[in-house]
This record gives structure tokens, C-alpha cells and sequence, in this order.
């Protein structure tokens, strides 16, 4: 008998809380819950990243997902005013198509889980990523970090042109 | 540290049968309940009565002083009184995320002491991330008090909620830059890793290390009072404008977990300055003992912390109130920019000098105590020009 391992029970925990705040997410008839729910779906996928030896990734993304984007998600619900009633535009397509659409992917994820040929390995013991990541962005792959951040800085600038009051009084 | 500890005792066969992951879920568990219990919620609730004495004297009166010896058991009083009182939840809230809002801001402010070092060996986890660990983790509080400040549905509440949202997101580009700053000397982010880099003498904090990282002590400082919604940016619960902002609605137990992790939060700005800039835990190597040099480094520690911890009350009682458009202005236009040049800067410094310029730490260091000296000289000053009645016994 092999030693009793809490990892699959910490696993399955951090999973069940993902997917249970995931459904949230989407099923919540309240904007504000969604929003609460979502951050449940973000800390649960930390604690997975944490679970992957990921310790950088987990950390930054409760920093930048949950201290940044929830934040100023939930400041835009707070500063709208009724968002409870919102007009869904196009009510074309009902329950059924998505249901339809949803069971064939679902399926389509269960055979490729089945008949993937997994390759596994030992759970890694868990050490600091940091100095690999960083040496990693500054060497070999210093290109793609680089155009990443001008990226981000032309969406910054881009931001700032689009909410200019005088633009808006020109158009 | 942890770990090695329940290794032996699991290897002594103190936890006789049980698997070896549970013993370390029950030594986690223990530790965690060691650090809340022992000491975050008592250094809380002395603050909340330090506070109220300072305050008292500041603003000439006496202030609590019937509870216990000169008054020292009032917060236990406090937390008694509080605890015992029934808990409204106003009819028109949302009754669920009300009851939620105070445990995600505990949350936030709890986990963070994982990483907050007391001393060379007292840790409950040396994380290889740490500084970034506490600044995420401390990031929950906002959620928690924007959770809270549209559950009450009450104005007051929402616009308190939405100004700590706009203000904590702010300051926290700025306060996390310049906490990079120090990053950027050290090349770790562990807390542990940080202070041993420093020494005990003011010559080798990183405060002193160039002139950069002793402006950038200053805009942590700032940045950091700015997030801990402190006098003079707090506006959030400002009283004159929005009752008692997101907190307006609560009371009883609620009321208390919003209040422990605001005054606890001065702890953990206190800290996170000392173990930075302020050299942390590191103490003259007085004795061999191992136990004795671990109570020496936790007072030092502690001590340090807790001189910010005071001089926070004594801005609270002097300084009034920013308004909101000072509030951005001081962040976006004089902390931002400042905290890049610093950024820059101590990243050619680094690079000019890898182990420090000595001459520059040693003039830095008599700048800094000799700014002390003339501000205490021009207090002194004007207290002997007003002719002001001292009374220094703190007792009296």
C-alpha cells in the first residue's frame, strides 16, 4: 500500500471550487455575483498552478487577474447605473443550439481525453521558477518579451487617445 | 524551517500512524493558528488602544484609561462588547455577499502574515516570492471592501467602496514599483533573502544603499498609507463626507473584522517598510545562543515595525484630509513618474556598482539622521515658541 497522499484531495478540492464558480460565472443571473464567482474561478486556478509547481505564475495571476481586472471589473459594475436589466441584443439563437453546440464539444473533449496518449511523469518537487523565468525573458526569448510590452504600451496609448474628451467633441 | 521541524518529530513518532501529509497539514494548521492567535489579533487589538491613548494626548485629552491598568485591557473590552452585540443586516441588502464581504477581507489580511519574518529563524513560510506574495494577497482586501460597499446597498457604502477601489488600484503601481526597486539589488523576492542582504547598522539598510532607494522609502511609504486607507487618504470611510463609507451598514462581529484588519494593516506597512528598507530582523551579533539571538531579532523587528505603526497615529492626528482629485493627482503625477526614475536609477546603479558605494551609503546615512535632527530642532522650536504645557510621562 502505497503512503496516503493529501495531493489528489487538495486537487480535487481546488478543481471542484474552479469549476463550481466557473458555472457561477456563467449561469448567475446577478452581474455582481458573476463577478464575485469569477474571482472564486481565479484563486481556484492559482491554487491549481500552485498544484503544477508554477509558483509565479499562481502568484501573479491572484495579483494582476484578482488585485487588477476583477478590481476594476467590479468598480465598472458599481458605476453603472441599472445594469440589472441588461437588453440581451440578439435573442436569435435559444437554449437549444447552445446546448446542442455545448454537448458536441463536450464530446468532442472526452474522446480526445480518452485516446490521448498521455505522457506522464513524477509530480516535480516544487522549486522556484523565478530565476529560470527571468533568465529565460532576458536571454533566449528577449524578442517575444519585448514585442509583448511594445504590445501592451500601444494599447495603453490607444486607450488613452480613445477616452480624450476633445477627440469625442470633434466626432 | 517548518518542514524540518515536523520531519523530526514525525521521525520521533510523535504523530504515531498518521500519514506523513497530514502531520504536515496539521503543523500548518497549528502554525497558522500560532501566528493569528498569538500574535495578529493581539498586536490588532493594542493597536486599536495605542491608538486611542496617542490620539487622546495628542489632541490634550486622556483617553481610555478605566479598563485594566492605565486603561491596556480596553480592547478586549471593545472586542467583548462587540462580539456580544446582535448583528443587523439591513432589509434591502444582499444578505449573502454582506455576511461574505468580512471574511474576503480578512482573508486577504491574514494570509499575508505567511511571509512576514519575525526573525532570523520565526517564519511560518520562507517563500521564494514573498514580497510579491504579500502585495497580491493584500490585493483581496479590496475586493472584500468593494463586496461590501454594494452589498449594504446604501450610497454611502457604495461610494466608500468605489473610492478604495480607485484609490487602492492606483497606489499600487507605485508601491510596487518602488518595492522592485529593492528587487532589484537583492535578486530575490523572498523576505528572508532581503534582510540578509542588509546588516544591522543604518549604513547597511537599503534605505541608505543610493539616493534612489531613499526617495523610494519614501514613496512606499506614501503608496503604502494610500492602500491601507490611512489618514490622510482616507477617503473611503471619510467621516465628514460618507458617514463611515463601506463600513456604514455594519455592526457587531462584522464591524470588528473590518476594524482588525484596518488596524492590523499598520502592522503589515510597518513590516513590509522594515524589511525592505530598514534592515528587518538584522541585529548585532551579541550572543552565541541561538534562542537569544532569535528573541533579540523579533524585538528588533517588532520594535522597528511598530515605530511606524505609531507614526502613522501621530500623521492620522496631524494631517487633514486629501480631496479626490489630490488623491490622483498625487499618485499619477508625482509618485509615478518619481518611482520610474528610481526604478532606472537604482538599476544603473546596481550596475555601476554590483556591491554598493560605500561613500554614498555613509553620506546618505548622515543625511537621513541629520533630517531627524533638524525636524525634532524645528519641533522643539515651535513648541518652546508657543509656550506649549509638555507633559512627557505618558502615564500622568
Amino acid at each position: 500500500m502505497t503512503e496516503f497522499s493529501m495531493f489528489p484531495v487538495v486537487f480535487y478540492l481546488l478543481a471542484t471550487i474552479t469549476v463550481v464558480s466557473a458555472i457561477g460565472v456563467a449561469l448567475s443571473a446577478n452581474i455582481f455575483y458573476s463577478a464575485i464567482a469569477l474571482m472564486g474561478t481565479l484563486v481556484g486556478a492559482a491554487g491549481l498552478y500552485v498544484m503544477l509547481a508554477a509558483d509565479f505564475v499562481a502568484v501573479v495571476q491572484i495579483f494582476v487577474y484578482v488585485g487588477g481586472i476583477l478590481v476594476l471589473t467590479l468598480f465598472a459594475i458599481n458605476l453603472t447605473s441599472r445594469i440589472g436589466d441588461v437588453s440581451v441584443s440578439n435573442r436569435a439563437m435559444g437554449r437549444f443550439p447552445a446546448f446542442l453546440v455545448l454537448a458536441i464539444a463536450c464530446g468532442a473533449m472526452v474522446r480526445a481525453v480518452q485516446t490521448a496518449n498521455w505522457n506522464l511523469v513524477d509530480v516535480p518537487e516544487p522549486t522556484s521558477t523565478i530565476e529560470t523565468l527571468g533568465n529565460g525573458f532576458l536571454t533566449e526569448y528577449i524578442l517575444p518579451f519585448e514585442l509583448a510590452s511594445l504590445v501592451l504600451l500601444s494599447a495603453l496609448v490607444g486607450a488613452v487617445v480613445l477616452s480624450r474628451k476633445e477627440l469625442k467633441d470633434e466626432a | 524551517m517548518l518542514q524540518t521541524f515536523l520531519d523530526s518529530l514525525i521521525a520521533d513518532g510523535t504523530f504515531g500512524a498518521i500519514p506523513r501529509d497530514v502531520a504536515y497539514a496539521i503543523g500548518m494548521v497549528a502554525a497558522g493558528a500560532a501566528v493569528v492567535f498569538g500574535f495578529v489579533l493581539n498586536i490588532s487589538g493594542v493597536t486599536t488602544f495605542v491608538e486611542r491613548r496617542v490620539w487622546a494626548r495628542i489632541q490634550s485629552r486622556v483617553g481610555p484609561n478605566r479598563v485594566g491598568p492605565q486603561g491596556i485591557l480596553q480592547w478586549l473590552a471593545d472586542g467583548l462588547k462587540l462580539l456580544m452585540k446582535e448583528e443587523a443586516i439591513p432589509y434591502a441588502a444582499d444578505a449573502t455577499l454582506f455576511k461574505l464581504a468580512p471574511f474576503v477581507v480578512t482573508i486577504g489580511f491574514i494570509t499575508a502574515f505567511v511571509a512576514i519574518p519575525f526573525s532570523s529563524a520565526l517564519i511560518v513560510a520562507d517563500l521564494n516570492l514573498g514580497i510579491l506574495y504579500i502585495t497580491s494577497m493584500t490585493s483581496l482586501v479590496v475586493v472584500g471592501i468593494m463586496i461590501a460597499g454594494w452589498a449594504s446597498n446604501n450610497k454611502w457604502a457604495l461610494i466608500g467602496g468605489i473610492r478604495a477601489a480607485a484609490q487602492i488600484v492606483s497606489y499600487e503601481i507605485p508601491a510596487a514599483l518602488s518595492i522592485f526597486t529593492v528587487i532589484l539589488i537583492t535578486g530575490t523576492l523572498s523576505t528572508q533573502g532581503i534582510i540578509q542582504q542588509q546588516g544591522w547598522g543604518p549604513w547597511d539598510w537599503f534605505i541608505f544603499h543610493s539616493p534612489f532607494t531613499f526617495i523610494g522609502f519614501f514613496v512606499t511609504f506614501v503608496a503604502l498609507l494610500a492602500e491601507g486607507n490611512r489618514t490622510p487618504f482616507d477617503l473611503p470611510e471619510a467621516e465628514s463626507e460618507l458617514v463611515a463609507g463601506f463600513v456604514t451598514e455594519y455592526s457587531g462581529a462584522r464591524y470588528l473584522f473590518f476594524f482588525l484588519v484596518e488596524w492590523g494593516n499598520l502592522y503589515i506597512i510597518g513590516a513590509i517598510l522594515v524589511t525592505l528598507f530598514l534592515g528587518g530582523w538584522q541585529a548585532p551579533h551579541i550572543t552565541d545562543s541561538v534562542v537569544g539571538m532569535n528573541i533579540l531579532q523579533a524585538l528588533t523587528f517588532i520594535v522597528k515595525s511598530y515605530l511606524f505603526v505609531i507614526l502613522m497615529m501621530w500623521i492620522r492626528a496631524t494631517l487633514p484630509r486629501v480631496r479626490v482629485d489630490q488623491l490622483m493627482t498625487t499618485c499619477w503625477k508625482y509618485l509615478l513618474p518619481i518611482s520610474f526614475v528610481n526604478f532606472m536609477g537604482t538599476a544603473l546603479w546596481v550596475m555601476i556598482w554590483p556591491q554598493g558605494f560605500r561613500f554614498a551609503e555613509i553620506v546618505l546615512t548622515a543625511m537621513g539622521f541629520g533630517l531627524v535632527g533638524y525636524f525634532l530642532y524645528r519641533v522643539a522650536f515651535h513648541l518652546r515658541r508657543s509656550g506649549a504645557q509638555i507633559t512627557l510621562s505618558p502615564l500622568s
